[in-house]
């Protein structure tokens, strides 16, 4: 009982999309788009379409990553390419219809691209700046499709990464998962492939498989767009993981303050049920899986995976020392596999194409393609997916559009709060896993925020540390009581009454925290300050006190 | 029908349990510790049946909780017992190797069918299955009971009950099974090890056996009674019939303890000579003609006997301050030597223990010595010996366990338009028996300072009385007062108080008649009352 | 049980199955600070006291988290754990009172401890001041947060050792403190008083009301109910002070009740405990000497046929007591009418 036949009712239906008999039209419904007003844009589309009288198909969409043109209104019309309209306005919605559906103008002055092809003035939208340098496999469907319709997920290949892993041995798929040179995407980078291994070597059972969806960077929304765009792409990569490791159970581990991903992902596992892809004898094959969403409260520190683990089992979130690994004694003490939403999401993807497919991009040690939240002072902000090892020059530059206003770039901050700042010097930097550690800063998920001369580094340092601390679980003293003191001695800084010595001190503290911490985010909680002192000294020495350094001068 | 009354199992090893049966306990609160144990054993994972009318503490952490009414518990083990044996749970290798009168039960149940019995008990038949089947697949499980069971005038059917359950499910002789009564009093185990009851020397010797009271003849150098001699309860019918002239009481107080508590003190005043030995001047000493001072526990040497049958060396840690009390084994001496009789010089408790070890075999193995070095349980038959953690681990004290057809009792004092609601009685954790001990604690005081009379909400509202109302409880036998506390911890029907308060004594309600016809122990679990606001 | 060797500091150590490297290191003598350690807890790793350095792993795993195991190598001190110890020392330190002399943990207080064997001596962050209310609603310890380290052992031993749950950790971060449900004062709390997290606390943040130190102890027995733990009477200048629990006790392994651990020097040392015989005259009572109390009582018993006299022996007296008096039951008064409160 595969897919198949509905698979060819599925390509049938997405074709009927594409190459339609009456206009359709993809309104851009993200957290994100509805953040720039699309809902009232969508109103405006039905209401403009009974005014004239149209007779068109309106589809939700997910977030093409294009933040910087939201909202994004898709229009294709029979035998026409679909062309993406930027910044549209519930004013000017109601005549773009008019001229282009009624009278054929498709309106140049409105759009941003057209998809595919050069078309009446427009420019090929994956030609773009913005798109051309970009790979997309995480996010291959997103903004593509209408992530709550199962068909467009199947037509566009869905699913048949994992009835291909059906016809496989457990070890042969995790052996794909290795030779693809997957990792983790959460931010460590840790080799998918031999998690799993470790995780089905177990003989303790059952087995957990957890997604974690607990995104929590200021700044960095990679894993809700993705789920609110194309939420099958991360459950069938779990329902492939679940099978080569032999787990029965898995949950979503999400933050409650994504609602929308959260609707979309319950309409998915609804999909899955009505198709037997989720529960008891999941397609026939005796394999048995099902998905709970658990619902997190918002706190940074659950999406560090012990942590996550705790919470889900109800207790309060806080991190415990690994060995052992959740691989061996995780959620209720049972082996259980953790990996980070656009990990699961290209899972199939290798499955389905083949992990020679997948390696031919990124670097020799980093494989594939990683989603960033582009933002700050850059000309092109938004959600890019792009091969391991691109430099951050060519992010920025390229990508980003360059700075806003003609200024000059200062500094690149990766890794979210638990990352650092790298300065023009290493804007050469190829981005991939050991080149950021390398320099002082982490891959983390994905947050990059670009920084120009008028911002203070100092500023920027305690904007992350101030946000670790509040987060701070409290458990461990080095990040419980270390990130208030290195704050406290940042602020004298800041105020201009810094005294020589504490640059040393803010060092060796930070130096201290790294070594002593818990978990991974007391162990990262430093970075801020200290890659600005290594790369802005000189904004910390201006920091200091005037009376103080003239009194060692004296001296 | 095993051979004993001790609890098979060790403390260390209940936690081993795969199931709790807990019933007629409220061992969070009476034994605080084991409630620890219990709560780390569910957590890990062990089941937790509670057959209680009232909601003990432990039911929240509890995965079934049988809320039967009160009396009624016969009839709910015969029905889980039913249930083992039709549901195919039973173990027939242990039934055949291990015990007898299995067939002679079987058709016992018969009467039990869980229709039936859901009549009778109020718990639904599908909880009742399911316990059962619990209880069943716990292996091993254990039953953990307390004076819940043993208090009632068919208490000694409710021990057989719960000893048919582990009998059919194999629950003996391993570790985390057993049947396993909580003892109430730090030493009441040796109390009756040690021969205080009517019809046994040391050691469960009964008197009635011509050979072991030759034996203690020879050793004491007298000629002793032969027949069994009285109860408590018993004891007080004959001094109200003028027969008992004399009483000698040692460290207890049944004015507050015993049942119909009023009709105690009369009889007490009846009495010729009363000699009480006490740390205090109790509501029982008051009434003396002799009042005899002795040491607490804290001054002086000698052992207790705790519930897993474990004998622990207690040791002197202070000096009597000023005054001339004296241990109770040194008084007792000098009365048996004032009434010219020898063997009673003993210098220390070290000799006494000496001559309990050579005359009673199951402490035979036991001295100070080996004391010094940790707590043995007994049976302990020689120096050599370990102690024993586990009874009937190859075969039943008494040989083969015999399975006991019981049949359904209701209780005699049934509540009438009088007296309407029930009463049931037992300990909070911050005091301790009739608050000999613990009232004298401010600390304790300030934690729980009077009694507080149980009422459910529906009962509350019928009777006008609200929360911290001052109330009079009222029985055939006394009335007494206390504040009121509406709480649905008990069921409508049912009130609860303790024993600690003698300003508010329970046990003047409870009756001294329907003593349970083996055991002789009072109903203190259930009277009927009537409640009223002062 | 498994048992392996290991090197802690170039000695030669022996260990068990289950033990970590704090506990294997301590059980052979060799202190390593800490501070949320306890043994009756599983491990928690929260001080980060006890980091060691551990040939083949990376950083400085804490000795309480880690396992021991065979051939291990591994190093508690060096020049640059003894930095990083010192600087989370530091760091605890300005989050706590320096008011050492009239701090209830004086002496027993175990951060005292560590500090002097890091050999702390100078404040160099700014300390955070607090003015935690103490809740001092429990007659028996005060809950002083201005005290407390964060160690958890109060909370994970209301849960891992009692189950009683009273308390937890709230709030986060810095912010994080010992709370009861909805932030309740102790006594208005499921508390259940039994003090075992005061045991814990290795502070004097959860400290007894009134607990001299006891300069002797002994071990005995509880006298309250049939759990029989064992107990240590503290006593000082020939009072009872302080009660704690026998870890090696094997019916209670150190747990004891609230009646147990505060419930007993009040009842020992009481001013109504009864000092001499006394016998009921016209008037009432009158102290009497032994030798009258004994003749009146001796010269009274012996004037009854058997028949005439019981005995009710106490489950709260000591087996030597009970035995002595069933022998005078039947061998003296020549009855078998003895019994005690079994069936109550």
């Amino acid at each position: 009982m595969g897919l198949n036949s509905l698979r060819k009712e599925s390509i049938h239906e997405w074709n009927e999309v594409l190459n339609p008999s009456r206009p359709q039209i993809f309104v851009g419904m993200s957290t994100c788009g509805e953040a720039s007003g699309v809902v009232a844009v969508n109103k405006a589309i039905q209401d403009g379409l009974e005014e004239h009288g149209i007779d068109a198909v309106v589809n939700k969409t997910g977030c093409l990553g294009i933040c910087y043109c939201e909202p994004l209104v898709d229009i294709i019309k029979p035998g026409k390419p679909r062309i993406s309209y930027r910044s549209v306005e519930k004013t000017n919605v109601s005549g773009l219809l008019k001229d282009y559906i009624l009278d054929d103008n498709p309106r140049p002055d409105l759009a941003l691209g057209a998809w595919g092809q050069e078309f009446k003035g427009i420019p090929d939208l994956f030609e773009l700046d913005f798109m051309k340098f970009q790979v997309r496999i995480a996010l291959r469907n997103a903004g593509v499709i209408n992530p709550e319709n199962f068909s467009h997920y199947l037509a566009r290949g869905g699913y048949q990464g994992f009835e291909k892993a059906l016809d496989m041995d457990p070890e042969e798929i995790i052996a794909e998962i290795e030779k693809a040179g997957l990792r983790g995407r959460g931010g460590a980078g840790f080799p998918t492939g031999m998690k799993w291994k470790l995780c089905r070597k177990s003989r303790n059972f059952p087995k957990y498989l957890i997604c974690n969806a607990d995104e929590g960077d200021p700044g960095a929304f990679m894993d809700r767009s993705l789920l609110e765009s194309d939420p099958h792409s991360v459950l069938e990569g779990m329902l492939i993981g679940a099978y080569a490791i032999g787990c029965s159970r898995g949950f979503i581990y999400i933050r409650a303050e994504y609602p929308l991903a959260i609707k979309r992902l319950k309409i998915a596992l609804e999909h899955m049920k009505r198709h037997h892809l989720l529960g008891e004898n999941i397609l026939g094959s005796g394999f048995s899986f099902d998905i709970e969403i658990r619902e997190g409260a918002g706190a940074f520190v659950c999406g560090e995976e012990t942590a996550l683990m705790k919470s889900i089992e109800g207790q309060r979130g806080t991190p415990y020392s690994r060995p052992p690994f959740p691989a061996q004694a995780g959620l209720w003490g049972k082996p259980t596999n953790i990996n980070n939403v656009e990990t699961w999401a290209n899972v199939p993807v290798i499955l389905e194409k083949g992990a020679g497919w997948f390696n031919r991009h990124g670097t020799e040690k980093s494989k594939g393609t990683k989603t960033f939240a582009l933002a700050g002072k850059v000309n092109n902000t938004g959600l890019i997916e792009v091969p391991m090892g691109m430099t951050l020059e060519k992010i920025v530059y390229a990508i980003g559009g360059g700075v806003c206003d003609g200024k000059e770039l200062k500094a690149v901050q990766t890794g979210g709060p638990a990352g650092g700042c790298l300065p023009l010097a290493k804007l050469g930097l190829t981005v991939d896993y050991e080149s950021l550690a390398e320099a002082g800063s982490i891959m983390g998920s994905g947050g990059m925020i670009v920084l120009d001369e008028d911002d203070s580094m100092l500023e920027t340092a305690r904007y992350f540390l101030a946000f670790i601390q509040e987060e701070s679980c409290g458990k461990c003293v080095p990040c419980r009581t270390g990130t208030r003191q290195m704050l406290a001695i940042l602020d004298t800084f800041i105020k201009g009454r810094g005294k020589p010595q504490d640059i040393e001190t803010l060092l060796s503290l930070g130096d201290s925290i790294k070594k002593t911490s818990l978990c991974g985010l007391g162990q990262a909680a430093p970075n801020p300050v200290l890659t600005t002192i290594n790369y802005f000294r000189g904004e910390y020495e201006k920091g200091i006190n005037p009376k103080l350094l003239r009194a060692k001068a004296h001296q | 029908m095993l051979g004993s009354g001790a609890m098979t199992n060790s403390i260390g090893d209940i936690a081993l349990a795969g199931c709790y049966l807990l019933i007629g306990a409220n061992t969070s609160e009476t034994h605080p510790v084991i409630g620890f144990d219990i709560k780390q054993a569910v957590k890990s994972g062990s089941g937790l049946v509670i057959i209680n009318p009232v909601k003990i503490p432990l039911v929240r952490y509890a995965d079934l909780w049988l809320r039967n009414k009160p009396g009624t518990d016969v009839a709910l083990l015969m029905g889980m017992a039913r249930s083992i044996l039709d549901e195919g749970l039973a173990d027939l290798d242990f039934i055949n190797e291990r015990c007898e009168g299995f067939e002679e039960f079987k058709r016992a149940l018969a009467e039990f069918d869980l229709k039936t019995v859901e009549g009778i008990t109020g718990v639904g038949a599908k909880d009742i299955s399911r316990a059962a089947s619990m209880y069943a697949r716990g292996n091993p499980s254990s039953i953990l009971y307390a004076m819940g069971v043993t208090q009632h005038s068919h208490g000694t059917d409710n021990v057989m009950a719960i000893a048919n359950l582990a009998l059919m499910t194999g629950n003996f002789g391993k570790p985390g099974s057993g049947v396993n009564p909580l003892r109430g009093q730090n030493n009441v185990q040796g109390a009756c090890d040690m021969g205080a009851l009517p019809d046994v020397y040391t050691g469960y010797q009964k008197v009635c056996n011509p050979d072991a009271r030759s034996k203690f003849e020879t050793a004491w150098g007298v000629k002793l009674p032969d027949g069994p001699g009285l109860t408590v309860t018993e004891m007080f019918k004959k001094i109200d019939q003028g027969l008992i002239k004399a009483l000698y009481i040692v460290g207890e107080n049944p004015v507050l303890s015993d049942p119909d508590a009023g009709h105690v003190r009369q009889s007490l005043e009846k009495l010729e000579l009363l000699v009480v030995q006490d740390i205090f001047m109790t509501e029982t000493a008051r009434l003396a003609h002799v009042v005899l001072p002795a040491v607490s526990f804290a001054e002086k040497e000698g052992t207790f006997t705790n519930t897993e049958r474990r004998v622990q060396k207690v040791r002197k840690a202070v000096e009597l301050e000023h005054g001339k009390a004296l241990p109770d084994w040194k008084i007792t001496g000098l009365i048996a030597q004032q009434m010219g009789a020898d063997g009673f010089s003993y210098q220390s408790s070290e000799e006494i223990m000496t001559e309990i070890a050579s005359l009673t075999p199951s402490y035979a193995g036991i001295s100070y010595k080996r004391l010094e070095e940790e707590g043995l349980q007994w049976p302990c038959p020689s120096n050599e010996h370990p102690g024993t953690s586990i009874l009937h681990v190859e075969r039943f004290a008494r040989g083969k366990g015999r399975f006991m057809p019981l049949e359904y009792r209701p209780a005699p004092e049934a509540p009438d338009s009088e007296y309407p609601l029930l009463l049931t009685t037992g300990r909070n954790i911050f005091h301790y028996h009739t608050g000999t001990m613990t009232r004298k604690s401010a600390g304790l005081n300030a934690l729980s300072g009077q009694e507080l009379v149980n009422i459910s909400t529906g009962d509350a509202a019928r009777l006008k009385i609200k929360d911290g109302d001052n109330v009079y409880v009222s029985s055939r036998r006394g009335k007494v007062a206390a504040s009121a506390r509406i709480t649905d911890d008990v069921p409508e029907g049912l009130a609860f108080m303790t024993f600690h308060f003698a300003e508010s004594a329970a046990n003047i309600l409870m009756s001294a008649d329907n003593l349970d016809p083996i055991a002789k122990i009072p109903p203190l679990k259930m009277a009927s009352v009537k409640i009223a606001r002062i | 049980m498994e048992t392996f060797k290991l090197k802690i500091d170039d000695r030669q150590i022996n260990a068990g199955g289950g033990d970590t490297v704090l506990q294997a290191a301590l059980k052979a003598g060799i202190y390593i600070p800490n501070l949320c350690y306890d043994p009756r807890l599983a491990p928690y790793g929260g001080c980060r006291m006890c980091i060691v350095e551990i040939e083949g792993t990376r950083g400085f795993p804490a000795a309480c988290t880690t396992r021991a195991s065979d051939g291990m190598v591994v190093k508690t001190y060096g020049p640059q754990l003894d930095r990083l110890r010192l600087d989370t020392l530091e760091l605890l330190l300005s989050d706590h009172p320096t008011d050492c002399l009239t701090c209830p943990g004086n002496q027993r207080c175990e951060l005292q401890k560590v500090a002097s064997f890091l050999g702390y001596n100078q404040r160099s962050l700014k300390p955070r001041k607090s003015d935690h209310p103490i809740d001092d609603s429990n007659p028996f310890f005060n809950l002083d947060r201005n005290y407390c380290v964060l160690c958890a052992r109060c909370v994970r031993t209301c849960d891992e050792v009692t189950g009683i749950n009273a308390i937890e950790l709230i709030n986060r971060g810095d912010e994080s403190r010992v709370s009861t449900f909805a932030g309740s004062r102790l006594a208005e709390s499921e508390c259940r008083s039994c003090g075992e997290c005061m045991v814990s606390c290795p502070v004097g943040a959860i400290h007894a009301k009134n607990s001299p130190v006891a300069t002797e102890e002994t071990a005995t027995i509880c006298p309250y109910c049939g759990v029989g733990c064992g107990i240590y009477l503290g006593t000082r200048q020939g009072k009872i002070v302080s009660v704690r629990g026998n870890e090696a006790s094997p019916s209670n392994r150190g747990s004891l009740c609230v009646k147990g651990r505060f419930g007993i020097n009040e009842f020992v040392h009481h001013s109504e405990r009864l000092k001499s015989p006394r016998v009921k005259k016209e008037g009432g009572f009158e102290s009497a000497e032994w030798e009258e109390a004994l003749r009146i009582a001796g010269d009274k018993l012996s004037g009854y046929k058997p028949e005439e006299v019981a005995v009710i022996a106490s489950a709260k007296a000591t087996n030597e007591d009970n035995y002595v008096l069933q022998k005078f039951t039947r061998a003296v008064l020549g009855t078998n009418n003895i019994d005690h409160c079994a069936r109550l």
